[in-house]
Parts: structure tokens; C-alpha cells; sequence
């Protein structure tokens, strides 16, 4: 594999990990005013993400680091293409982590529930709108042949990125959900369960969709039995929940978006933006890459940099490994 | 304004106001991390209690920097796609450097610290926070590595291209410029936590002084180690500032001797060279012969060169030479837009460069000054009454910042017109430089980022607002029961103790969090 395809899996692999992670933080902040009945349960809702939430931040920052590290042609086509929406992304992510810390600065229940509605809110912004950039870079941008958007600040936002912020809003939701099945007890637990039991069929089709519209336009037999797999991934996490079995559930959850997340990223290898006005002036990794002895670096510190980087991120999940719950007079919170 | 106004205006504001927290991040979160060692180390309360107390100003200030940095991390490729092309082979893997090996530190130790007092082991607990300062100090090398590759660009060729191909990795990483400026940077982030330290500190002992509190309990320690710790960093820092600036100083008449000039509105070439105090005329011009100032004769060679003879390029001398090796005009290319075979200025706007400089000096000095009156008047268990005293040290908290970021405007707006500047220890025709005026995103609308400028303008207005009635707010309240012990308590114990306990709330079990804020 030259190292250009390995820099396109490793942004592929940090998106998706990105998606993963800060997705259950989007989706239990999502679902804060829809299972959270009282002032309790959002609390702990919070709490379930409370140590995580930053660290997983920090995947997206990672992911646009690393597109303008190996493909400044990506980056600096994608994003001033999609100008506002990534403006909007920002202000969502500025205010929601302001509303993490801040939300605990005042006893007043109206300074709490106000930073509730932010951090609900922001989380809700930053999905959708991630999902726009995403779908829209997969499934094409009006660029010319260097790489400008035609058309004006909206040109950018049709169906596809519409339909990408529908399957990072639905995927999260679910996902937020069998989190919260997984990491709470008690009333929360179960209304968590139910939820992701009603939704998971309807939430997966927009990222299902996404996905195999890429797959349509240039996918590949393998590229398409992972779409099959993670078509099958919904329907397992659906019998899993229903069984209650809420750690496969997660599981079944995760591999959807694993499975379709390679199928997006390896149907449009090598194109990295996707031209609507002329197949022509798609960027490609060639074009978009820096030298090979910039990769060899980056390959070198990201060898040693990752494992320790997943090794101490898990370990923390590990340490919070515990089940919370509000009920007074329990066992102390935190393992 | 045009686009390319617009977004430098939206890049010097957004930037400037991410690093009024970055230092704050940075200083404090070392001296935290002294003081959280001390307890470990000793068990003595105090120690507790400051860690608790000024780990709380930490972390709402730390949270802003976060949010903030995420800007920065985005801007480059939104408003400044021509640069991101231009420098991509270097420029962009010491950002995803600095992310996958820093930012993963900062925060997920971080979110350890505050999250696992009383539940992971003591020492790993401190750990946790050493873990997300040296990540906070990791950052910052990067960034600066990054941004002193555009001042001073070394361990690259020219490319078949134009663009810079990057030849030497190390050579990127231990560029003398990052060197300088890292160290110039740190220090001056010990200077912010310091004066932040001593400003709250005086009050608190003022206010417990005039309430006739006791002067020998825990909390009165707490307050006097606090004005003691913070101005002695203050003033180590200081003299550490002066002697890394001047190092830094030093470099930038070598390298960019245009910034250096400017900054002392030297007109003409002068052997031995004088040092401006005070300018008057019209610096706005950028005529550089309506300037006049207060001068100290010789002290400028000094600076530059270390002895009190040698000649410093005047300003006029220096705008042609560049102009005869980079050009009277910018090439008539639309990738300059609008100032497409128009001349070149390659003086930095004089006022800015001029002011910006003494501003960092002046503010610098006057922090000093304030953490040596706060040693003086509480030595040997003193405590001052002075309502002028203690509330102008209090004040004077601003002023490491304002130094900060006016040091970052001066070395930002005295590299104009490039924005990555020749580098002249190598021949002219390997050299890289990029203008400005072509780094703009070509393909946006100065609508887009007029409409980005005002949205994230008005947010950090009134971000900056809710932080500071925060931290106002913690100085007011001091040190809470809340922070006089290491553990939070049970859910639905009756350990709590706080303020004014409501019934049917659901604090309890909040205060796994709200401890630590």
C-alpha cells in the first residue's frame, strides 16, 4: 500500500473514530429534554459523558489536522466550499463545551437547565452539520478545475448534505441511547432501551442511504458487502435490544457505523472531493497529498503516537467503567 | 473592506482573544500542578485548598481556550485556502501533530483529574494533571514550531511546484525562531498566572483582614502562600521574559530586520544605533521621516548585536532592499485580486508595530513592579489595608495579558507584507515567501466572512463576559467547604456542606462535578 492510500484510510479511520466516540456524546445530549423527565436524570445523563466528552472532541480536531497534514488539497477545498456550515459546527462545538463546565458554576436551577437547553442544542448543530461536510465531500461539492466552489455561499448545501446531517443526527441518537442503556440503571435505563428499540430501524436508513448511494456511484464488491453487513448490523441491533442485551446492542450499533463508514470512505478512494460539475475536477488523493517524505514523518509519529494515545483513552474508559444511577443512598457514583 | 481585510480582521481577533485564555491554561495550570504535588507531598490542607480553589479558575478558563482553539484549528483551510495549498508539506502536520500528541493529553487526562478525585489512587490522580499541563506545554511547542516556520522558514527546498517541499524534519522542530518564542511564550504564561495569583490573593487577605478573620487559620495560609507563590513566579518570570526576549530579539534582527526596525521607527541606517523611548509625529503615515522620538543612544545596537557600536538597517534602506529582491509591485496574477500589479509596502504598518512593542514592555515591567510591591507588603506576615494597593494589584491582573497580546500583534502585524516570510540565511532562489494578499480563500464572499467575523464576534463578546462574572465570582466567594476535602461525597450522604441545601434537589449528586468547578 503506498502511502497515500494509508493516509486516506488513517483520516478515513479518524472520522469514523470521531463518529464513534463523540456520537453517543451527541446523541445522550440530543436526547436530554426527550429522556431526561426531571433535573435528576439529565444530570446523570451528563454524567455518563461528564470525562469523556473532551477526550472524544479531540478526535474531530485530529481528523481536520490530519486531512490538512497529508491532503491540504482536501482541506483547503472542502472547507471554504462549505464555509458557513463548518462556521456553524464551530459556534455549536464553542458553545456546547462552554456549557459543559460552565453549566456546574451556579446552584440555580434556571442556570442549569439554560446551559442544558446549550449543550442539547450545540451538540445538535455540530452533528448535523458534520454530517453536511461529510456527505457533501463524498457525494460532490460544485468545484471547478482549481478546486473554488461555484455558485455562492449556498451552493454547497443540496440533498446530500441534507441527507448526511439526517444520518449523523439519527445514527447519534440511537447510539446515544444504548450508551445510556449501557452505562445507567434504574428508570433512565429502560425508558433508553425502549427508545433505541422504537428508532433504530428508521435512524439507520439516512446513514444506510449515504452510504450506498457512494457505493452506487463507485463501489466495489467488497465496498458492497460491507454495506450488506451493515444493513444486517441494524437488524442484530435491533433483536439484541429487544433481548435486552445491551452490550451487543452497542456492539451491533457500532459495527453499522464501522461497516458503512468503510463503505463511504473505501467507494470514494481515491476521490476525495467529489466535483457535481465535472467528474473531471474531482480531487484525488495524488493531487491533494504532500510529499512522501512528509507522510514517511507523519507515518512515523502517528506509529508510536496512536496505540498510546487508544491505550490511555480506554484505560479512562475503564477507569468510569461503572453503571450510574440517581437513586439516593446507592453505592458511591464512580467505580 | 474586502474579503482578504475582513478575514485578517476575523483571524487577528479570534486569535488574540484564544490566547488571552492559552497563557492563563498554561501558567496556572503548572502552578496548579506545583500545588496539587505540595499536597500529595506534604498533606498539609492549604495545599488542598489552593488546588482546589485556583484548579477551579483553571478549569472555567481552560474550557474557553478549548472551545476557542477549535477556531484556529478550522480558519486556516475556511478563509486562507491559497495558504493552506502553499505551506500544506509542513505546515499542516505540526497541527495534527500537536492534536494527536498534545490535545489527547490535555483533555482526557484532564477530564481524569476532575472526574477521579477519591476514586483512582492519589499519585495517579496528580499524575492525571501533570499529564494534561505537559500536554498544554506539548501544544504550545507546536503551534509555535508552526508559526515560527512562517517567520523564519527552514528544513525545506523550493518544489517543482513553487511550494515549499519539506527536506528535514528537524530542522522544522528546532528551528531557533520556535526555540526563542517557545520559551518567551511559557515564561510569559507564568507572568499571567502569577499577577492572577497575587491580584486575588491581596484581595483576599485585604477583604479577611478588614472582616476581622482570624490570621493564622488554614484559609489565611491559603491566601498568603498564594500572593508569596505568585510573586516570586512573577518575578523569576520576569527577569526569565526579559532574557528570552532579548535572545528572540536578536534572531528577529537577523531575520526579519524590517519588524525590528519598524518596531523603533528607525528611519535611516545609524552606527551605534539608538533605542526610542517615546515617538510623536505621524506614525500613521507609514512615512517613516514623520516620525520623531526620545532616543537612547546606543542601546539599540545593543539589543541587536550586543555591543554599543554597530550599525541597525534603518527602515528606508531596508524597504528598498526588499522591494529590489521581491519586487516594487505584486505580480499581475489574479490569485492578489484586487492588488494584482499594485505596490508593495513592505514596511508593517509603523504605529502598530511601534506601540505593540512598548505595550508588551510597558505591561511586562508594570506586572513586575506589582508582584514586588505584593512580596514587600506582606512580608513577614504583613497584610496590607491599602485600598489602592490591593485593588491596583487587582487591576494589574490585565496587564501579563495585555503584554501577551500585544507581544503576538507586534510579531503577527511586523512580518506585513508576507505571510511567511523569506527566509535570508539561504540564496534568494531557494527561498519561500508567500504574500498575504494571495493566502485569501479565493472561492468565498466577503458576505460569508463578514457573517462568520460577527457571529463568532458577538459569541466571544459575550463569552468573555460569563467568564469573567465566573471568575469575579469565584474570587468574591474564596475558598468554599467544598474544597477542604478530597473526596466528594456519597450520593445521599449527609456529608455535604454546603451552602444552603434545598430540599427535594438533586445536588448530591451533581457534586461529583460541581466540586471541581
Amino acid at each position: 500500500m503506498d502511502l497515500q492510500t494509508l493516509w486516506f484510510a488513517a483520516v478515513a479511520v479518524l472520522w469514523t473514530g470521531f463518529l464513534l466516540l463523540e456520537g453517543f456524546d451527541f446523541g445522550v445530549a440530543a436526547l436530554l429534554p426527550v429522556l431526561g423527565r426531571r433535573t435528576a436524570d439529565r444530570h446523570l445523563m451528563l454524567r455518563t459523558i461528564g470525562p469523556v466528552w473532551d477526550g472524544n472532541e479531540v478526535w474531530l480536531i485530529t481528523a481536520a489536522g490530519a486531512v490538512f497534514a497529508a491532503f491540504p488539497g482536501w482541506y483547503a477545498t472542502w472547507l471554504p466550499a462549505l464555509y458557513l456550515p463548518f462556521v456553524l459546527v464551530l459556534l455549536g462545538l464553542i458553545v456546547r463545551a462552554v456549557a459543559f463546565e460552565w453549566r456546574h458554576s451556579s446552584h440555580d436551577p434556571r442556570w442549569d437547565a439554560a446551559w442544558t437547553r446549550v449543550i442539547t442544542g450545540g451538540s445538535l448543530v455540530a452533528a448535523a452539520g458534520v454530517g453536511a461536510a461529510l456527505a457533501a465531500t463524498t457525494l460532490g461539492l460544485p468545484i471547478d478545475a482549481d478546486g473554488n466552489r461555484v455558485g455562492g455561499a449556498f451552493a454547497g448545501l443540496g440533498w446530500s448534505a441534507l441527507l448526511g446531517a439526517a444520518a449523523v443526527v439519527g445514527y447519534s441518537l440511537v447510539h446515544g441511547a444504548l450508551f445510556l442503556a449501557l452505562k445507567t440503571d434504574g428508570p433512565l435505563r429502560r425508558r433508553a432501551r425502549a427508545f433505541a428499540l422504537r428508532w433504530s430501524p428508521v435512524a439507520a436508513l439516512p446513514l444506510l442511504a449515504w452510504a450506498g448511494l457512494v457505493q452506487l456511484r463507485s463501489g466495489t464488491a467488497l465496498t458492497g458487502a460491507l454495506w450488506l453487513v451493515a444493513a444486517l448490523a441494524v437488524v442484530v441491533t435491533w433483536t439484541r435490544v429487544r433481548l435486552d442485551r445491551e452490550g451487543q446492542a452497542f456492539a451491533g450499533w457500532a459495527t453499522v457505523l464501522l461497516a458503512s463508514a468503510a463503505t463511504l470512505f473505501g467507494s470514494a478512494y481515491p476521490v476525495v472531493v467529489s466535483s457535481t460539475v465535472d467528474p473531471a475536477f474531482d480531487v484525488t488523493i495524488a493531487e491533494a497529498s504532500v510529499s512522501d517524505y512528509t507522510l514517511t514523518v507523519m507515518t512515523w509519529v502517528a506509529a508510536v503516537g496512536l496505540p498510546v494515545v487508544l491505550a490511555y483513552q480506554a484505560w479512562t474508559y475503564w477507569v468510569f467503567r461503572r453503571r450510574l444511577t440517581a437513586e439516593p443512598q446507592s453505592e458511591p457514583v464512580v467505580a | 473592506m474586502d474579503v482578504l481585510d475582513i478575514a485578517r480582521w476575523q483571524f487577528g481577533i479570534t486569535t488574540v482573544y484564544h490566547f488571552l485564555m492559552v497563557p492563563l491554561t498554561i501558567g496556572l495550570g503548572i502552578l496548579v500542578a506545583v500545588m496539587h504535588t505540595l499536597w500529595v507531598r506534604t498533606g498539609k490542607p492549604e495545599w488542598l485548598r489552593m488546588t482546589r480553589f485556583w484548579g477551579r479558575v483553571y478549569l472555567v478558563n481552560f474550557v474557553l481556550g478549548v472551545a476557542t482553539g477549535l477556531v484556529q484549528e478550522f480558519q486556516f483551510g475556511l478563509a486562507w485556502s491559497e495558504y493552506s495549498r502553499f505551506v500544506g508539506d509542513v505546515f499542516g502536520s505540526l497541527l495534527a501533530m500537536e492534536a494527536l500528541l498534545a490535545f489527547f493529553l490535555e483533555s482526557t487526562f484532564l477530564g481524569l483529574w476532575i472526574f477521579g478525585w477519591g476514586r483512582i489512587p492519589k499519585k495517579l490522580h496528580l499524575a492525571a494533571l501533570w499529564a494534561a499541563v505537559i500536554g498544554s506545554i506539548v501544544s504550545a511547542y507546536f503551534i509555535i514550531a508552526a508559526n515560527s516556520w512562517m517567520q523564519h522558514p527552514v528544513g525545506v527546498t523550493v518544489g517543482e511546484d513553487g511550494r515549499p517541499q519539506q527536506v528535514d524534519f528537524l530542522a522544522v522542530l528546532t528551528n531557533n525562531t520556535a526555540l526563542a518564542a517557545f520559551s518567551h511564550a511559557i515564561v510569559a504564561a507564568l507572568m499571567v498566572a502569577g499577577a492572577l495569583l497575587v491580584g486575588i490573593g491581596l484581595y483576599r487577605l485585604r477583604k479577611r483582614k478588614l472582616a476581622g478573620a482570624p490570621t493564622t487559620d488554614v484559609d489565611d495560609t491559603v491566601w498568603r502562600r498564594s500572593v508569596r507563590l505568585g510573586g516570586y513566579v512573577s518575578l523569576a518570570a520576569f527577569v526569565l521574559v526579559a532574557v528570552t526576549g532579548d535572545w528572540q530579539g536578536k534572531l528577529m534582527y537577523a531575520q526579519q530586520p524590517l519588524k525590528m526596525s519598524s518596531a523603533e521607527a528607525l528611519c535611516e541606517t545609524e552606527a551605534p544605533a539608538p533605542f526610542s523611548v517615546f515617538a510623536w509625529g505621524k506614525l500613521g503615515s507609514n512615512e517613516c521621516d514623520d516620525v520623531h522620538s526620545w532616543t537612547v543612544p546606543g542601546l539599540l545596537s545593543f539589543l541587536a548585536h550586543s555591543d554599543f557600536e554597530t550599525a541597525v538597517p534603518g527602515v528606508n534602506e531596508l524597504q528598498e532592499e526588499y522591494a529590489a529582491v521581491y519586487g516594487e509591485t505584486y505580480p499581475d496574477d489574479p490569485s492578489f485580486g484586487d492588488r494584482a500589479g499594485q505596490e508593495i509596502d513592505y514596511t508593517p504598518v509603523l504605529a502598530v508595530t511601534y506601540w505593540s512593542f512598548r505595550l508588551m514592555i510597558g505591561m511586562g515591567a508594570v506586572s513586575a513592579g506589582v508582584a514586588a510591591y505584593a512580596l514587600w507588603v506582606t512580608r513577614r506576615g504583613r497584610v496590607p489595608t491599602s485600598r489602592i494597593g490591593v485593588y491596583g494589584a487587582l487591576l494589574a491582573v490585565c496587564a501579563p495579558f495585555v503584554a501577551n497580546a500585544a507581544g503576538w500583534v507586534f510579531t503577527e502585524m511586523g512580518r506585513q507584507p508576507f505571510v511567511v516570510y523569506p527566509n535570508p540565511d539561504v540564496p534568494v532562489d531557494e527561498q519561500v515567501w508567500f504574500f498575504t494578499a494571495q493566502a485569501v480563500s479565493p472561492g468565498i464572499t466577503a458576505a460569508e466572512v463578514w457573517t462568520s467575523l460577527i457571529s463568532l464576534g458577538l459569541l466571544y463578546g459575550a463569552l468573555a463576559v460569563v467568564e469573567l462574572f465566573l471568575l469575579v465570582r469565584l474570587a468574591r466567594r474564596g475558598v468554599t467547604t467544598g474544597d477542604t476535602t478530597p473526596t466528594p461525597p456519597a450520593v445521599g450522604s449527609s456529608r455535604r456542606d454546603d451552602d444552603d441545601p434545598r430540599p427535594g434537589d438533586d445536588r448530591a449528586d451533581d457534586d461529583v462535578l460541581s466540586f471541581a468547578y
